[in-house]
């Protein structure tokens, strides 16, 4: 108790310290965890701003948010009233029932949301999304006008580019992306496999489908891509891979949005490769007309088991967190892709509207698609690195998945 | 001593102990053998930033019937120890009956998360925790016979592996060895091939992980050594000089059998270290090439959907191998033991 | 003690010299490089154009005008506040060497002097205890602290830092004790004190050269642990290993590399004084305590 109020008097002489706000909020608490970049930072520190004598505001944000929201809602009551979830970590939460229908709340207090800002499920609101993201293509303009090619719309130009750029003798390795085993590996899979217009799942089942046509001709289109990356590319996950293109490596890769803001910002970058730097939309691929890619949205929720007071005070306090005035600050507009109104997108954000106007598919929001991306990211491996055909690999990673899925109640 | 006297000397330790690592065995126990409920699927339409689209999702209202009606799960037995994520008894069986070779039998056993993992922890664990012994044995006895005013520079330099912290020491070994990196240039000069990459071959892989793990843990064994050292009688070596033994009967006869207590307690330590070997694994991204039963726990909890059940399974099998694989040891300390009492 | 017996020959003190310095510039070598790397800009740490740009800095040079820079260093301190990192570290690293010697002193010394049979299937089961993976342990301690709003708190992690340590610290004092004869403490029981009375004035004095050690590992335990720390500690009660990986970034999310390796050259520093101010007890005093016999 003593700890507890300690740390409440810290967070009270915080606030204080800022531009106190009135959010409207007479009493309460609010207590919200979520990553740590600075896009949430931000939207943290206005909702800290409510705090008042009465209201009591916290936040942890960190990277691992994700061990600690589900166990830190479960409690009565629970510890955080709102976890800063995306549309693949609201899974999680959604499925252990921990966080609350927010149609009430809306109704009595978000008249400012902008209607594709309010995310539902069957018919209820359960998060409010504030940024998107997406993977886009990244290129160096430079090198490609060198080699004579014209900026890729589809994978099969991007070979046709890469072959020629290696030709030229410009780059020994002109392709990058995170391919690393694991986590980014099962991404790449993912966006590739939607853009041969593959299905992960049986329509309304969690039996797995990977092994398809669509699932081994992904798997040899990456192969043809890591034929023209740095032959470590199973250890590079984004930070190596943007490493890769800002010391002048690489200039074709498939990037995330949120990190192509600040691709050439860091110190030190060649001149040529800051001049050089482009952003297009993602690309498509086999014929295909839905991007090779996905669409991801960062948002809140509140939790269940609260009580409505504090589910109150918290959704006041998120909405002063995104209220469209904090775009005014320093930097935040080139923080993230924001969705809040009043919004002008950044350069850097081209690519992440390219792909929300091209179609692309936002990232499956299932149950069981969590284990399906951990199977796909340890299975995937051996193929990539020459050791088994496409076809075992496949039935490898749906063999993982069906034991995963039995474990967990979704297969029988 | 006294069973009273033992009991109010042994109590605070073992009450940290039961609470903090007891209580968590037993219930990592139940979650491996205890399932979470089928989940009662539903067609649900979801709307977001991107539009609408027809997506499955959890009926929570029948699901909570269902856990309301038994609060511990799905009884499972030990059915999640033989699925394919762990001891995949069908699927070794069915390996066994359609391999024509006994190579082509451990191909397959190869593509199975579980022996993946053995065939790499073993591999690991049997060659450094020797290696690390024996270097840090020899560093000991090199420091030991050095003038004192260098002895606190030379522990400290030989500590640095142990001090830098495993998460970005390996990191920064990684980037050393990157086939642009200062070590790999080096290696690639040696070897006279200049397009050689540790981190693209497997063999390579297996061999720089090794060798961090000795780097990492003999200054452990160093330490230790070094701390016993100071506590070899003197008559003893004066007298052994005198009947002329040499440096090496020295050691082989003196500072080896005085030692013994510490070496079973470093293999020991080591044994059981090694075979949880995982921070190397993720700081050098080498999970293509290698993966172990720590790092199968690591993943199977840290996906989006956190495989519970699936993780204590695993946790349970290490501890199982850990005490399988310390019993000559053990055996060795029950032996001392009943030897002293 | 260097008596014309004990002089080396002149092959002996060479091989030995070249086996040091070999396995100085091994232990010391990626450190140094490290050093040296931490003034610079994140491309040339890298050096992914070339392995020589870590040496000779030219983005450096292009960025800052001289192929030296401060910057990691101040970012991390100034701009990240990583001096709270470190003195919350100092404070778990303080209390869980202090507490887990406590406990293990004592339960060590009962493990030594009593030959009953379950001290042997004690210390086993302290042994099996440690097999656990950590990773496992953590992920089952999230319910109940966040039941118990004990959550996030330094005490918390440092409690549960110490009992996953305490199998380790039974079993090297265990080892220790056994090497301090008998006989010292039967004489003063004999003498008429009781056994705590002999722990305390006989024990006590001549046990420091295993204490220390022992110490030295729970301190670097305490002062390396990711896993405990990074899930039982909330951001604001952050250690510095947690911090450092913040530091890195994820997949999604840009990281400052530089502002992680300042911090991790840094957190060495105190490491330094700590073991030359202590290496007097570790290099002469375990000597001059330890027990001849």
């Amino acid at each position: 108790m003593f700890l507890k109020n300690t740390v409440a008097a810290i967070a009270l002489t915080v606030a204080a310290g800022t531009a106190m706000a009135d959010c409207g909020i007479s009493e309460g608490r609010v207590s919200i965890v979520g990553n740590e970049f600075p896009a949430i930072q931000t939207v943290g520190a206005n909702a800290m701003e409510c705090a008042s004598d009465s209201v009591e505001v916290s936040t942890n944000l960190t990277a691992d948010h994700q061990t600690i929201n589900l166990p830190g809602m479960q409690g009565n009551p629970a510890e955080y009233t709102s976890a800063i979830v995306a549309n693949s970590s609201i899974v999680a939460l959604m499925n252990e029932d921990v966080i609350r229908p927010l149609d009430d709340l809306i109704a009595a207090h978000g008249q400012s949301l902008k209607p594709n800002q309010i995310v539902t499920i069957n018919g209820q609101a359960m998060a409010i999304a504030f940024m998107a993201n997406a993977q886009h293509l990244v290129y160096r303009a430079d090198v490609l006008e060198e080699a004579g090619v014209a900026v890729p719309t589809t994978y099969e130009e991007m070979l046709a580019a890469a072959e020629a750029i290696r030709a030229a003798g410009i780059m020994e390795n002109p392709v990058g992306g995170p391919y690393a085993a694991g986590w980014n590996l099962a991404q790449e899979f993912n966006n590739m496999f939607l853009g041969f217009g593959g299905q992960h799942f049986e329509p309304g089942t969690a039996n797995p489908t990977v092994n398809s046509e669509a699932g081994v001709k992904t798997l040899e289109m990456m192969k043809a891509l890591s034929e023209y990356m740095n032959p470590d590319y199973l250890t590079h996950d984004s930070n190596g891979t943007n490493a890769e293109f800002r010391a002048g490596n690489t200039a074709l890769m498939h990037m995330w949005g949120s990190r192509a803001a600040t691709l050439v910002e860091a110190e030190g970058v060649p001149q040529e490769v800051v001049d050089g730097f482009a952003i297009a939309g993602p690309l498509t691929v086999g014929g295909g007309t839905t991007p090779a890619s996905t669409l991801w949205w960062d948002g809140w929720t509140v939790a269940k088991n609260i009580s409505d007071a504090d589910a109150e005070a918290t959704f006041k306090a998120l909405l002063n967190g995104i209220d469209p005035s904090i775009l005014s600050g320093e930097d935040v507009a080139s923080q993230a892709v924001w969705l809040i109104d009043g919004y002008e997108p950044t350069e850097a954000a081209v690519g992440v509207f390219e792909a929300a106007n091209s179609g692309t598919a936002p990232y499956p929001m299932l149950p069981y698609m969590g284990l399906m991306h951990t199977a796909l990211g340890a299975e995937l491996t051996d193929f990539m690195q020459g050791n088994e055909s496409a076809e075992q690999a496949l039935a490898d990673v749906e063999a993982a998945y069906t034991a995963a899925a039995k474990e967990n109640g979704f297969l029988q | 001593m006294k069973h009273k006297t033992f009991f109010w000397f042994f109590l605070p330790t073992a009450m940290a102990m039961l609470i903090f690592i007891a209580a968590p065995i037993v219930s990592v126990v139940m979650q491996s053998l205890f399932l979470p409920h089928e989940a009662v699927l539903i067609q649900v339409e979801n709307c977001g930033p991107f539009g609408c689209t027809q997506q499955t999702s959890i009926d929570q209202e029948a699901t909570q019937a269902l856990r309301d009606a038994a609060p511990m799960g799905r009884f499972a037995g030990l059915e999640v120890y033989f699925d394919r994520g762990h001891l995949a008894t069908a699927e070794v069986a069915a390996a066994w009956r359609n391999s024509e070779s006994l190579g082509a039998f451990f191909g397959e056993l190869n593509n199975l998360p579980f022996y993946r993992a053995m065939a790499f922890t073993l591999t690991y664990t049997f060659t450094v925790t020797p290696l690390l012994i024996a270097l840090g044995f020899f560093i000991a006895v090199g420091v030991n016979s050095v003038t004192r005013q260098l002895r606190g520079l030379l522990i400290f330099f030989s500590l640095l592996p142990m001090i830098v912290t495993p998460l970005v020491g390996s990191l920064i070994l990684f980037w050393m060895i990157d086939a642009r990196g200062v070590l790999g240039n080096l290696i690639q000069y040696l070897a006279a091939d200049p397009d050689l990459s540790l981190k693209a071959s497997t063999p390579l892989m297996w061999i720089s992980l090794i060798i961090y793990g000795i780097w990492s843990s003999a200054p452990f064994a160093f330490v230790v050594f070094y701390a016993g050292l100071q506590t070899v009688p003197q008559d003893t070596l004066e007298s052994a000089q005198i009947d002329g033994a040499t440096r090496w009967q020295q050691i082989r006869y003196v500072l080896i059998p005085h030692l013994m207590p510490l070496i079973t307690f470093v293999a020991l330590i080591q044994l059981m270290d090694n075979f949880r070997v995982f921070e190397p694994i993720i700081g050098f991204s080498a999970q293509a090439h290698a993966t172990s039963l720590s790092w199968i726990i690591f993943n199977d909890l840290g996906g989006e959907t956190r495989q519970l059940s699936a993780a204590a399974t695993t946790s349970v099998l290490t501890v199982l191998c850990v005490a399988i694989l310390l019993t000559p040891v053990l055996v060795r300390t029950w032996r001392d033991f009943k030897g002293k009492a | 003690m260097a008596s014309k017996a004990q002089e080396k020959p002149l092959g002996l003190r060479i091989l030995l010299t070249v086996f040091l310095v070999v396995w100085l510039i091994a232990a010391a070598f990626p450190f140094m490089w490290t050093l040296w790397g931490s003034f610079k800009v994140e491309l040339d740490f890298f050096s992914i154009s070339n392995w020589r740009d870590a040496l000779t800095g030219p983005r450096t040079e292009f960025t800052y005008g001289h192929p030296f820079t401060g910057a990691g260093y101040a970012g991390a301190w100034i701009q990240e506040e990583f001096w709270r990192s470190v003195i919350n570290t100092f404070i778990v690293c303080f209390f869980v060497v202090c507490i887990s010697l406590t406990l293990g002193t004592l339960g060590g010394y009962a493990l030594s002097r009593s030959g009953h049979n379950y001290v042997f299937w004690l210390l086993i089961t302290a042994l099996i205890f440690r097999a656990l993976p950590p990773i496992t342990l953590v992920s089952g301690y999230l319910p109940p602290f966040f039941e118990w709003n004990i959550w996030g708190y330094l005490p918390t992690a440092i409690i549960v830092l110490v009992a996953i340590n305490q199998p380790f610290t039974l079993w090297m004092l265990h080892s220790f004790f056994q090497k301090i004869p008998k006989e010292l403490d039967e004489s003063a029981k004999v003498d008429g004190c009781t056994q705590f009375q002999a722990f305390r004035h006989v024990i006590i004095p001549v046990m420091w050269p295993g204490v220390i050690t022992t110490g030295l590992f729970s301190f670097l335990l305490a002062y390396n642990d990711f896993a405990v720390t990074a899930m039982l500690l909330s951001e604001s009660n952050r250690t510095m290993i947690p911090a450092v990986a913040a530091f890195l970034g994820t997949t999604q999310t840009e990281g400052n590399v530089m502002f992680a390796v300042a911090a991790v050259v840094s957190a060495t520093v105190p490491l330094f004084i700590m073991v030359m101010f202590f290496q007097r007890q570790i290099v002469s005093g375990l000597t001059a305590g330890a027990v001849k016999g």
